[in-house]
């Protein structure tokens, strides 16, 4: 059977001082030595371990930054590659459109020139042919005019000497 | 069932030896778990570490559902040493009991009122000691006036009681499970074959019962010890 005394406090042999002090004090001696051995590393590595994920997402957080900021940075200068490219093919349409209409205007005014000098220099050669023409004529006419002072001769002769003269004075030109 | 305990005198104090046996595999067997576990510490956990840090976390918890993590901080290692203690102390007497000469001697250190209620007085002392501590004496005693000034018996009656209930709570049950127990393994079991037989199902129920009994007491402990501890030292409950 069940003795009351098992469930009264300090009943029967006595007050159990030893086992209140022992316990409380194997409790504090217990306490101390894990804080010492067990919790306390074990507090240690947890924290280390909370700073190491903050410090690694702040990294994430900064990297993600910078990238964007990169991305932002290479897209402005591929934008601005772009543009430079427009403007090059721009500039150099303008500059062949210009350059053609220089070369046309040239080639105008070439050509309008030769015109010019080959106009002149006709003028001239039919001048020259002119006056060589007027300068043959007299010759032959006084050719002419000392053959017939020099010579009585018939009207079919003086018809002959005039048509070899005119020959001669043709294979003379 | 009625075992007489192995008491001593020594310098005019009774030592009841199986309780100093008892708390004392106790605190080394929790001693040995902590120490083993941490003994590798990586900042990737592995395999007992992470146990430990499950542990830690739930006492984090704990704490943080009664106060602000400043103020409960302090008693992170009080809260972890408790429940480790008390839970290994609630599941030593389950596997088996040794008497010798009739003389209990392996047994839940938590089955002996006295011991519940040293520790039970540990933490209403310390609850006093850190309300006077974070708070100021003014502060402290102001609070055995609130809400009401005439609920200044009640308050005096409340921490008696708490202190109380808080030892006998966890006395209660674990003594009730070894009872219990014993009774099964003991009586009924040694009454011969079918008595072996009969007690085996019921013993393996209230086997698996008590271990779910010691880890909710254990919790429950800390639990309470954490809410009183937040009655002395937060400012506004």
């Amino acid at each position: 059977m069940f003795t009351l005394d098992a469930f009264i406090l300090g009943a029967g042999e006595g007050f159990n001082g030893g086992d209140i002090a022992f316990q409380l004090l194997m409790f504090i001696i217990l306490m101390a030595l894990l804080k010492k051995f067990a919790w306390g590393p074990l507090m240690g590595i947890m924290k280390q371990r909370e700073d190491h994920i903050a410090g690694e997402i702040e990294a994430a957080e900064k990297s993600r930054v910078e990238a964007k900021q990169q991305l932002e940075e290479q897209r402005q200068l591929l934008k601005e590659a772009r543009q430079d490219a427009q403007e090059l093919i721009e500039n150099a349409r303008k500059q062949g459109d210009l350059q053609r209409e220089e070369i046309i205007t040239a080639a105008r005014a070439e050509s309008e020139r030769l015109k010019e000098t080959a106009l002149r220099e006709i003028g001239t050669e039919k001048d020259q042919a002119v006056a060589a023409l007027r300068e043959q004529v007299a010759t032959l006419s006084v050719l002419i005019a000392s053959k017939v002072i020099e010579k009585e001769l018939t009207l079919e002769e003086q018809q002959q000497l005039i048509n070899e003269t005119i020959a001669k004075a043709g294979d003379l030109r | 069932m009625n075992h007489e305990a192995p008491l001593v005198n020594f310098l005019g104090l009774t030592f009841n030896l199986s309780n100093i046996l008892m708390v004392t595999v106790a605190s080394a067997i929790v001693f040995l778990i902590a120490v083993l576990s941490t003994r590798a510490l990586a900042m990737k956990p592995t395999g007992m570490q992470n146990f430990m840090e499950w542990v830690m976390d739930f006492v984090r918890n704990i704490i943080k559902s009664n106060m602000d993590w400043k103020t409960g901080g302090s008693f992170h290692i009080l809260g972890i040493t408790l429940l480790m203690y008390v839970a290994i102390s609630n599941f030593l007497g389950l596997p088996f009991a040794i008497t010798y000469n009739h003389e209990l001697w392996w047994k839940s250190p938590t089955a002996d009122p006295v011991i519940t209620l040293t520790l039970a007085v540990m933490v209403i002392a310390l609850t006093h000691y850190y309300g006077i501590r974070m708070k100021g004496f003014k502060e402290y005693g102001k609070d055995f006036f609130r809400p009401m000034s005439f609920l200044f018996p009640l308050k005096i009656i409340e921490e008696f009681a708490n202190t109380l209930t808080l030892g006998l709570r966890l006395y209660g049950n674990i003594y009730a499970g070894e009872i219990l127990l014993g009774l099964l393994a003991g009586s009924l079991a040694a009454t011969g074959a079918v008595g072996w037989i009969a007690a085996s199902v019921p013993t393996l129920a209230w086997l698996a019962f008590s271990v779910f009994i010691g880890g909710i007491q254990a919790f429950i402990f800390v639990m309470l010890t954490m809410v009183y501890m937040a009655h002395k030292v937060s400012h506004d409950h």
